[in-house]
């Protein structure tokens, strides 16, 4: 059913990944993203597992957890596995069966690329998992900060996708409750064809088009009488900080970065 | 059509840090005719209970059987569970979307299954029953009608698949007093005319207390009493410390024979009330 749709995952905690600045957590995903790219060889990937690993252990998440997030991926995945272990050009058959050619080097391509998207994902998801939504918008304002001297709208980027995020749980809950008021009255929305099935949803759409905007008219009133105008000269309840524990997260993780780039460059396998 | 709630219970979310109880071994018997007030405060699981009857939430444990059938067992057709008990969700003009106020009402008749001329039939009757003027609405488009009417409306569409059993939760929340009785009104005249069973929700003492015929007081996911509302009333404590009162004209009562007016237990109607105060005062209706 729909309650069961959650976007923002966030595991509340008190750990010490949770209480990094969330700043710092976002420039230190992208640096993992970095690594991640840098790996060379399939065996160098113990680099980002060890970080990953002890990610986990730090912020008390399970691998379990980290490894759900992978789930919705997996069609993708088996795609850009099986691209790779066929379609790649290579010197040594491994297997010969008609048509389809396996390749050694087919084969270590195939694993190289499921395994990159495998620890993009699950390393993006312990920024998810450990910080609130409010948290990384409010991070992402603050680093898109600089470029609002150009007139890039940092603020109000992050003013939508706080009130995007906001209203998340609200209208899923509204839709649940449509859909529930028309399943009373004889809706159908799980059997029938595509088309039949689409059909069946308008019901359930035009009611929550009209909260929607009602609730934005609404918000937009209450936002107003109390005076919003905007970021110019707006002051934080909570001031984003960098701490001691932001630093040692940086060293750490750049010496992970130098350590896989070294390991590609010099030691090859 | 007795419906048998046998044991019921229901947990949000089991299996996660937020599960949450939100019926605790619940048993109730609801026969026909019958217009029970199912009372709580918020968050007692009344609403939760009403959307077991009709199958749109299964239990986690224990069963709901309607008419003989128990609607809680995998592979029964809850379209003709649906068709049997209408229910009426809070704010339900929030579920409007047709072009026109007949095709509105027109969706569950046409849900289940009917033919045009039925349908035709069904549509006429139920926006007569919550009184309103067919030739005049049927065309309209339902938002552009007042919040009241758009109520009406949607309970209309509800009443069109002729149900025999009416569940209707918190039907007069943000209503205005006026908009308020004429819903109530409408609720009274459905029991006493079609004589169907009705289901009300609420918190309001004073809406329930005329209307139904047998009271249920819910407190976080349980049944804590239930009885005629002369029974129910008896027990303000009981009712106080879950959240609940009893209505003005109850309480306008135990005060004055609190104060030493010789005034009979029980009473708790306005009528009742009214006529016992004029009685004491000049010893017959209509002295001053």
């Amino acid at each position: 059913m729909l309650r069961d749709i959650t976007l923002g995952q966030y595991m509340p905690g008190n750990s010490l990944i949770h209480r990094l600045d969330p700043r710092t957590k976002i420039l230190l995903t992208v640096l993992y993203i970095v690594m991640v790219f840098c790996v060379s060889s399939p065996v160098w990937y113990v680099i980002p597992l060890a970080y990953i690993l002890l990610c986990a252990k730090l912020s008390g998440l399970r691998v379990r957890q980290l490894l759900s997030s992978v789930k919705p991926l997996r069609f993708l995945l088996i795609l850009t596995f099986a691209l790779n272990l066929f379609f790649s050009s290579g010197e040594t058959t491994l297997i010969q069966w008609g048509f389809f050619r396996i390749s050694k080097e087919g084969l270590m391509t195939a694993v190289h690329f499921s395994m990159r998207l495998i620890f993009l994902v699950t390393g993006t998801a312990v920024l998810t998992l450990t910080t609130s939504p409010i948290a990384l918008c409010d991070g992402i304002e603050s680093l898109l900060k600089p470029l609002s001297k150009i007139g890039f709208p940092s603020h109000e980027l992050a003013m939508m996708m706080t009130i995007a995020l906001r209203f998340i749980p609200t209208l899923t809950e509204e839709a649940d409750k449509i859909q529930k008021a028309q399943m009373a009255r004889g809706a159908d929305f799980e059997s029938g064809n595509l088309i039949k099935r689409a059909k069946a949803m308008i019901p359930l759409l035009v009611p929550l088009f009209v909260s929607a905007f009602r609730r934005a008219g609404e918000l937009a009133m209450a936002m107003e009488s109390r005076c919003y105008h905007g970021g110019e000269g707006r002051t934080r309840l909570r001031v984003l900080k960098f701490q001691k524990i932001d630093l040692w997260a940086a060293l750490v993780s750049v010496a992970a970065l130098f350590l896989t780039i070294l390991c590609g460059k010099w030691i090859k396998l | 059509m007795p419906i048998q709630i046998e044991h019921l219970t229901h947990a949000y979310m089991p299996d996660s840090p937020f599960s949450a109880v939100a019926l605790d071994d619940v048993c109730l018997t609801i026969e026909d005719g019958e217009f029970i007030g199912l009372l709580g405060h918020t968050g007692s699981g009344k609403t939760t209970l009403v959307q077991h009857l009709n199958g749109l939430l299964k239990p986690t444990s224990g069963r709901v059987v309607v008419d003989g059938l128990d609607i809680t067992e995998k592979g029964v057709s809850l379209i003709e569970v649906r068709k049997k008990i209408g229910l009426v969700f809070q704010y339900p003009e929030y579920q409007l979307f047709e072009e026109t106020v007949a095709k509105d009402v027109a969706f569950g008749p046409k849900n289940i299954g009917l033919s045009d001329e039925e349908i035709d039939r069904r549509v006429r009757h139920a926006i007569q029953l919550v009184g309103l003027n067919y030739d005049k609405i049927a065309e309209r488009s339902p938002f552009e009608l007042s919040g009241g009417q758009m109520r009406r409306v949607a309970i209309a569409g509800v009443l069109a698949m002729e149900p025999k059993v009416l569940i209707l939760d918190e039907p007069t929340a943000g209503l205005d007093p006026a908009g308020r009785n004429s819903i109530l009104n409408m609720i009274r005249n459905l029991h006493k005319e079609s004589g169907i069973t009705i289901i009300m929700v609420s918190h309001n003492m004073d809406d329930i207390s005329t209307l139904a015929t047998r009271l249920v007081v819910m407190s976080k996911g349980r049944m804590v009493l239930t009885g005629s509302p002369r029974e129910v009333f008896q027990q303000r404590e009981l009712l106080e410390s879950v959240g609940l009162g009893v209505p003005q004209a109850a309480q306008l009562a135990e005060e004055l024979i609190a104060a030493g007016y010789d005034i009979p237990q029980g009473l708790y109607t306005q009528e009742e009330v009214v006529e016992a105060i004029l009685a004491l005062h000049g010893k017959g209706a209509g002295a001053c």
